[in-house]
């Protein structure tokens, strides 16, 4: 626990300066209301937003730790969001919905991994078919339309309200949770980071390195289904052109501001699904601050780059000496300790 | 004084990696730089030639103090460079890569007559008759090596620093290489030598330096020191070589043994051609031949990493799978690769993860080996193989490279296999591991498993093994037991194949 909390503390802070710059100029970002039983206010609208490339970014951190990568989960978005409005659509409930998009999902992520681990396509370029061709898959399930679809028990799961919160909080936070737990109480979490650092050493320690890349990249397809879902949900209807649109960049985004390498190996989830509440947090602070929209992506840009430089690997050992040099000022005598190489 | 290096200090976060080092270059000697793996050579050759940026010291090159930053500023003060693995680009030609960075021009664009013409004038001098328009990597390691120094030797011509640079050279390349270095040294260069090989180190060098733990134990000429007193300074104790010697006379000879293992007719076209091996109880297989004869192949396919396309294997209970990596493990099979860095470390996980990996990966990730299992697994094996790391939790790629040999060798323990492939268990380590790790061999064999060591140093095959197979161009020509079993019938098995023939039993 205490390690997870040392491991996520930058994107913490990175998250409260953030909240207190758009404080500055929106002073009632904080302020959050209780009415007719449900909670309201710019943070939980933050967190409501924040869904789908949170969700994105859960699959998206185990992709990546295995030095992967799944461009597609934008497209498998509309996909899945396609497949649940046509099954609502043709009048088969939403319980059935929600099966048929998970379901499709995970066809997705199951294709996607066996280009990666069977055929041996780069991930990058593997995803970049499903990118490029899944929303003409997904206007094939539409037929070109905008598929609506009017089922109160559908619409629910993405602007429903549980317990004063929306429901797609609930969501996400819930799958980031059991992602962590799955891959930390068994040994999933360490296999996944083994063949990330080195496939061809944990084949021979006997990982089943195959399965193991299979399996991730399904997760990412479920993970990916549910943000359709959520998505979908909220509009009540699936928009093949645009849902999900560019989401795979921000969800990508939010794994690298949650500290996690593109080269794949140490992940760590929780710090992942903070770094898509800190895009959402940049995105809807730029609107409520006022600035003229067309500034909005010049200064996510500009703090996006601001976190990452801060970041950087390079600038570590900088950070090291000058906290080093910091201490050592405090303490009287600094003890010359000798440790082996 | 060429070069001189004052109480040169280097601090990596949480390591002391040099503490205040002197070091003293004279021109016209060969100076070798000895140490164990982790006792600072690397980094004090990486503040020699800008790499890294020092903490505290001096440098003093002709007596002016001078402090390079980049290694290109180091090249310029006369300070030169060739690492183990080649810093050369072998897609170029030899005359590209040796006027890279001064190519000649004529009218602004690069004559090509003129480089080579270039070339040719830079390589005089080193009796290496090749031809300069060539590809650099159409040559041998040992040419490259020549045409780096070459190019290190013209473009600084001061000093020339040398890192481990008969690693992959045969003996006939190495006495090449050995007499262009004695040709610039008496040129008036001055040359240090890092190598972990001490026969070379007194064959070539006039002085040398020893580091421990960062720091600088003792300079003495090599006319003045023994081989005893320099392993005691660099290990800060006695070696006890006795102990190989030992075990091959107090085992039992190899026919009493139990046979636990039979592969009949193993082999794959084009990598190795097919060969029984019988494996019994708590012996030790020894593999020799030449690079390339077909050893790493052998045990790949033994392991499953390669696919045998004919064959099969036998125990007690019936035919064993060893169809691929996961198969062999269930039959009881480990491996520690050649190429540990790429093939055998996570160097990104820790001690610890690295030793349970394939004890988890085994037992399947729904059954987590516990933490408290892991830890006592990881701190057993530390202890045990007297792995150096100030925890279990650090990184494996922050050990050196004999400590990451002894956490793979760990890894597989935890295991606790019946037969276990080393390849080159003992490569690029230095002598105290050395000593260890075939100390270790041998506790494994008392404890009833069986081993299969790789290896191109024929003493240390004779010394472990209680039966050698030799190999030639990819097949298993000869088996040497018993009182067979000496390097020089080593050599002879592999040189001269029908003498050697008369000699050997079959293959067993």
């Amino acid at each position: 626990m205490r390690r997870t909390f040392t491991r996520v503390l930058p994107q913490l802070l990175t998250l409260a300066v953030l909240m207190a710059l758009v404080t500055l100029f929106f002073p009632q970002f904080l302020a959050v209301d209780y009415q007719g039983g449900r909670l309201s206010g710019p943070v939980i609208d933050v967190l409501k937003r924040g869904a789908p490339v949170a969700l994105l970014a859960v699959g998206m951190t185990l992709v990546i730790a295995t030095r992967g990568i799944d461009l597609s989960v934008g497209t498998v978005m509309a996909i899945t969001g396609a497949a649940a409005a046509w099954a609502i659509a043709s009048g088969w409930g939403a319980g059935t919905a929600v099966l048929l998009a998970l379901a499709a999902g995970l066809v997705c992520g199951l294709w996607n991994g066996c280009l990666v681990a069977v055929v041996g396509i780069q991930p990058i370029v593997a995803t970049l078919i499903l990118m490029t061709s899944g929303r003409g898959i997904a206007q094939l399930i539409t037929e070109g339309r905008i598929l609506t679809f009017n089922d109160p028990g559908f619409a629910w799961l993405g602007s429903g309200i549980l317990a004063g919160l929306p429901v797609p909080v609930f969501i996400w936070i819930l799958t980031a949770v059991a992602v962590a737990i799955l891959m930390r109480r068994t040994a999933l979490g360490l296999l996944v980071e083994a063949i990330g650092i080195n496939r061809s050493a944990s084949a021979l320690a006997g990982v089943n390195a195959r399965v193991l890349l299979i399996a991730v990249y399904m997760a990412s397809g479920l993970c990916a289904a549910l943000a359709g879902i959520i998505a979908t949900a909220d509009i009540r209807g699936a928009d093949a052109n645009n849902a999900g649109l560019w989401l795979e960049l921000d969800a990508i985004l939010a794994v690298v501001i949650g500290g996690n390498s593109l080269l794949g190996g140490r992940f760590s989830v929780a710090a992942s699904v903070l770094g898509a509440m800190i895009i959402q947090t940049i995105d809807t602070g730029i609107l409520l601050a006022g600035f003229p929209s067309e500034y909005n992506l010049v200064i996510k840009a500009g703090l996006v780059l601001i976190i990452l430089v801060l970041q950087s690997p390079n600038l570590a050992s900088e950070w090291y000496f000058l906290r080093r040099s910091l201490t050592q000022r405090r303490e009287p005598k600094p003890v010359p300790s000798r440790v082996k190489e | 004084m060429l070069l001189s290096i004052r109480s040169l200090s280097k601090s990596f976060p949480g390591t002391k990696a040099l503490d205040a080092v002197d070091f003293e270059l004279k021109a016209g000697e060969v100076h070798a730089l000895l140490g164990e793996n982790g006792a600072g050579k690397s980094t004090l050759i990486k503040c020699m030639t800008g790499a890294y940026r020092r903490d505290s010291g001096q440098i003093l090159l002709d007596g002016q103090p001078v402090s390079p930053g980049t290694t290109s500023e180091a090249q310029e003060l006369g300070i030169g460079t060739v690492y183990q693995e080649i810093n050369l680009l072998p897609n170029l030609t030899v005359a590209q890569n040796l006027t890279f960075g001064r190519e000649p021009r004529r009218f602004g664009m690069i004559s090509s007559r003129a480089q080579r013409d270039m070339a040719r004038e830079m390589l005089a001098g080193y009796g290496l008759d090749i031809d300069v328009g060539r590809d650099l990597g159409s040559y041998s390691v040992a040419v490259q090596q020549v045409i780096a120094i070459a190019r290190a030797v013209s473009l600084s011509g001061k000093v020339l620093i040398l890192d481990e640079p008969t690693a992959s050279l045969d003996a006939a390349e190495v006495r090449m290489l050995f007499d262009i270095l004695r040709d610039l040294r008496d040129r008036g260069l001055g040359i240090v030598f890092v190598s972990h090989f001490l026969d070379q180190v007194f064959d070539l060098c006039d002085r040398l330096t020893v580091l421990r733990n960062g720091c600088k134990i003792a300079t003495e000429a090599i006319a003045e020191t023994d081989r005893l007193k320099l392993i005691k300074h660099m290990l800060g104790r006695e070696l006890d070589e006795a102990t190989e010697e030992e075990r091959r006379k107090t085992t039992a000879p190899h026919e009493e043994r139990h046979e636990m293992l039979r592969f009949d007719r193993v082999g794959r076209p084009g990598t190795v051609a097919p060969f029984d091996l019988t494996v019994r109880r708590g012996e030790v297989i020894g593999l020799a031949g030449l690079l390339g004869s077909g050893r790493t192949e052998s045990a790949e396919l033994l392991f499953g990493v390669r696919a045998a396309q004919s064959g099969q294997a036998h125990d007690e209970a019936g035919p064993v799978d060893f169809s691929n990596p996961r198969a062999a493990i269930r039959a009881g099979f480990g491996f520690a690769p050649e190429d540990r860095k790429t093939d055998g470390i996570i160097a990104d996980l820790s001690v610890r993860e690295n030793i349970v990996l394939a004890l988890q990966a085994r037992r399947g990730w729904t059954h987590p080996v516990p933490r408290a299992e892991q830890n006592r697994l990881a701190d057993d094996y530390i202890a045990r193989l007297d792995i150096r790391t100030s925890d279990a939790e650090k990184a494996v790629g922050d050990l050196s490279g004999g400590n990451q040999q002894k956490v793979v060798l760990a890894r597989w323990l935890a295991m606790n296999p019946r037969f276990l492939i080393l390849d080159e268990p003992t490569r690029g380590i230095d002598i105290g591991a050395h000593a260890e790790i075939l100390r270790l061999i041998h506790q494994m064999t008392a404890e009833g498993m069986a081993l299969l060591v790789i290896s191109s140093e024929f003493d240390e095959l004779v010394a472990v093994s209680d039966r050698i197979i030799v190999l030639r161009d990819r097949r298993h020509a000869h088996a040497l037991v018993g009182d067979e079993v000496t390097a020089d019938a080593i050599v002879r098995a592999i040189a001269t194949p029908d003498a050697a023939q008369t000699q050997t039993r079959g293959a067993a």
